[in-house]
């Protein structure tokens, strides 16, 4: 397990050596930055640190920024009040964004993965006047780059408010909320190696929230509870580094280099959102006759770990929501696996990627029941 | 090892190096789990997949079934106990393909099926196979009471050394080059000992109650599932004597196994057992004990073991039912994978759908699925 090539950036990342110590040394001492004394001053300190260096990555004001436990709570609040007609989310948003919504209207999303912006617009001109749109910023599993200045424009024309998840940004593309001109964005500290446990919410001044958590003047009484001082100072430390994206070159490199490579060994590989702007740490791809499951299995026993679609936790494999909303044909869908890259993958581990991959593929291709899996593809697609 | 149970020796089982990749269906349940653990301790790399077959939300909390959700749980624990990796695979899709349809269509055929048997055959011992095969494993092992026994011309498929726990009836469809491949390390040892192995390893499932029935099938309620699937096999109709004559009616001729005495809801004087179900009219046949006298049954789909010649007699016993004892026969192999099996004596209630499987001693020559029998002389029922 200690040897593992770990390539799963975007479900969480390692947390950097600077902000664990950041970390011990707050965990080592008493964190209530409520408390009047000086060890709950040190604590608020930390905290208005962290918040300054939060809003500094995405160009906000300190004031903008609220500390949660996380994306899906940030997406929580952001939806939080909005009622319940006049939702409007794009069909690839994480599960925490979809279900916080439930009777939300769709946004179709394009072949190359990108949001159909004259589609929000109908949508929009139709009955959404002034209504609260969920747009990401940098899907999960493709890596790609949506248009939310674009859809920020339209939804503005149509007096509407717009939410950016913008959980898997940082640190690979400039995020700035002005540029972006959104009223509400979603940041997670462990996708930017920082703790679990820290998230944001950016609120535009002037943009009103409905506490989910109430009974404590936290976070300007929008939301109560203790602050995890030691996770939002950790939270503070790799928004400082992400924000200068030192890895965000290197690392499209690498990738494009592992997606040259892994095409040479396949014929039948193919990369989904390759034809839209990704970030540069991600790839999400399959070739026909080797299943996700088998692949990212066959990875993971020669050390590898990286991520297929969704599994809830009874094993049941649902097939990635966004690839379908694309129009990937579902048996492709139950192909692709997702390689993400991060702050500590080196060229070697990219290699020994490449080859394991390959071997796998070539043993399954050598399977008489590869031809069995294609024809039950078929067969449901 | 304790002084009562004697030290098991399941490398002479396994016969495969120091450091062989295994990989060990886990169903959740005491067998597979021993299995595991028993692998796990003799320096191989063991590798659990447990198959998620069903969606168990129609039957949540019943015990003694296999391969869903609770189960799942179980078989993720032992893995963690045993410090093996562990994988769920979703095979729900092939699982309602080569199994549960197949069930549903036979009954609404007439016939009285084996699930477990197109289960080994397409989905164990098919699909999971291969998918062991991909994964570079040396072998696939499972937790079946059958012996394989290295023989002259490969492996052989031997009945468990506990008669009553023997399930080489169910195992009858695999083939030469999947014995081959798998291992069935509790085939020597009777069900008692593997509790206390499973007790010893310390497994939490050593007092779990064995499964029972068909795992897919809540409460033995079998009929629901048809039902629910082929609502034909539903309609009601009549029940007839062997003139045609009217002596009753039915809910369905999924209710019926040929053999069937109670629950027929018929009075007469003597005891009558159903002897034939016709499909197309919805007709259930009921007579006495002697109409359902059979001493020539029809095979098909057969799997040889053993070298065969058409048209060539092999004396040995059969098996028509995976509870009733070996009888005397002569079985002759036929072209198009078809055999006629002619009984020393009259068998009672062989139901087509069920399989006759051929034994020599302990050995599994072979087996097919039963299409028809009839009396000897007589015309066919």
């Amino acid at each position: 397990m200690a040897s593992h090539i770990y390539l799963d950036y975007n479900a969480t990342q390692p947390i950097m050596p600077a902000v664990r110590d950041a970390m011990i040394e707050l965990m080592s001492q008493p964190t209530n930055a409520s408390s009047i004394h000086q060890p709950g001053q040190a604590a608020r300190h930390a905290v208005e640190q962290a918040r300054r260096s939060v809003a500094g990555l995405i160009g906000a004001r300190p004031d903008e920024i609220l500390f949660t436990s996380g994306a899906t709570e940030a997406n929580a609040t952001a939806l939080n009040g909005a009622s319940a007609g006049r939702i409007v989310v794009s069909a690839i948003e994480h599960p925490s964004v979809l279900e916080a919504a439930p009777r939300a209207r769709i946004a179709p999303v394009r072949p190359d993965g990108r949001i159909d912006l004259s589609a929000l617009d109908r949508e929009l001109a139709e009955d959404g006047e002034g209504a609260l749109v969920s747009v990401m910023l940098v899907n999960n599993e493709t890596g790609v780059i949506e248009p939310v200045a674009e859809a920020a424009r339209i939804v503005h024309r149509h007096g509407g408010r717009l939410h950016c998840d913008a959980t898997q940004a940082p640190g690979r593309i400039i995020v700035d909320v002005d540029a972006l001109n959104v009223d509400l964005l979603t940041l997670s500290a462990h996708k930017m190696g920082g703790p679990q446990g820290a998230g944001a919410l950016y609120a535009r001044t002037g943009v009103e929230l409905t506490p989910l958590l109430r009974g404590g003047g936290q976070e300007g009484r929008r939301r109560a509870g203790t602050e995890n001082v030691a996770a939002i100072a950790g939270f503070g430390v790799a928004a400082g580094l992400a924000a200068a994206m030192p890895d965000a070159a290197r690392l499209t490199a690498l990738r494009d280099r592992m997606e040259a490579r892994l095409a040479e060994n396949a014929p039948g590989f193919v990369v989904h959102g390759q034809r839209a702007e990704r970030v540069g740490n991600t790839s999400c791809f399959g070739a026909r006759g080797l299943s996700a499951e088998t692949a990212l299995i066959g990875l993971d026993l020669n050390g590898i770990a990286v991520s297929s679609g969704a599994a809830c936790s009874s094993g049941s494999v649902e097939p990635s929501r966004t690839l379908l909303a694309m129009g990937v044909p579902e048996g492709a869908v139950r192909e692709a696996i997702r390689v993400s890259l991060g702050w500590a993958t080196e060229p070697a581990d990219i290699d020994h990627l490449v080859e394991t991959w390959s071997m796998v593929y070539r043993r399954a291709l050598a399977a008489p029941s590869s031809r069995a899996q294609t024809d039950i593809r078929e067969f449901s697609a | 090892m304790t002084a009562e149970s004697p030290n098991i020796d399941v490398k002479a089982d396994i016969d495969l190096k120091k450091g062989a990749r295994i990989v060990v269906a886990m169903s959740g349940g005491v067998d597979s789990s021993v299995v595991a653990a028993l692998l796990a301790g003799h320096d191989y790399e063991v590798i659990g997949v447990t198959l998620r077959l069903y969606d168990d939300g129609a039957i949540r909390g019943k015990a003694g079934s296999c391969c869903a959700g609770a189960d799942i749980a179980d078989a993720r624990a032992v893995a963690g106990r045993l410090g093996i990796p562990h994988y769920v695979l979703d095979y729900e899709a092939r699982f309602k393909a080569g199994v549960i349809d197949d069930f549903a269509d036979s009954y609404a055929r007439g016939e009285t099926p084996i699930p477990c048997v197109r289960c080994n055959q397409k989905v164990k011992f098919g699909d999971l196979l291969e998918m062991a095969r991909t994964l570079g494993a040396d072998a696939l092992a499972t937790g079946h009471y059958a012996r394989r026994v290295p023989g002259p011309n490969g492996a052989e498929l031997h009945r468990g050394a506990d008669m009553a726990r023997d399930q080489s009836y169910f195992l009858f469809a695999t083939t030469g080059a999947q014995l081959d491949y798998l291992r069935f390390p509790l085939g020597g040892l009777p069900k008692s000992e593997v509790r206390a192995l499973a007790e010893r390893h310390g497994l939490p499932v050593a007092d779990k109650p064995d499964s029972q029935d068909i795992c897919f099938v809540p409460n033995g309620s079998y009929a629901s599932v048809v039902d629910k699937l082929r609502p034909d096999a539903a309609r009601p109709g009549q029940i007839v004597d062997l003139n045609g004559r009217a002596v009753g009616d039915h809910q369905g001729i999924v209710h019926y196994t040929i053999g069937q005495r109670r629950g027929l809801g018929i009075a007469h004087a003597e005891p009558l057992y159903v002897v034939a179900l016709d499909a197309s009219a919805a007709r259930v046949v009921v007579g006495p004990k002697e109409a359902l006298a059979r001493d020539r049954v029809f095979l098909d789909e057969m799997n040889w073991l053993i070298p065969v010649t058409a048209g060539k007699p092999i004396a040995c016993d059969v098996k028509l039912r995976s509870a009733q004892p070996l009888a005397a026969a002569t079985v002759t192999p036929l072209p198009d994978g078809r055999a006629l099996v002619d009984l020393d004596g009259a068998q009672f209630g062989v139901a087509p759908g069920q399989a006759c499987v051929i034994y020599a001693g302990d050995r599994v020559l072979g087996g097919g699925w039963i299409k028809g029998a009839e009396r000897r002389g007589l015309a066919a029922a």
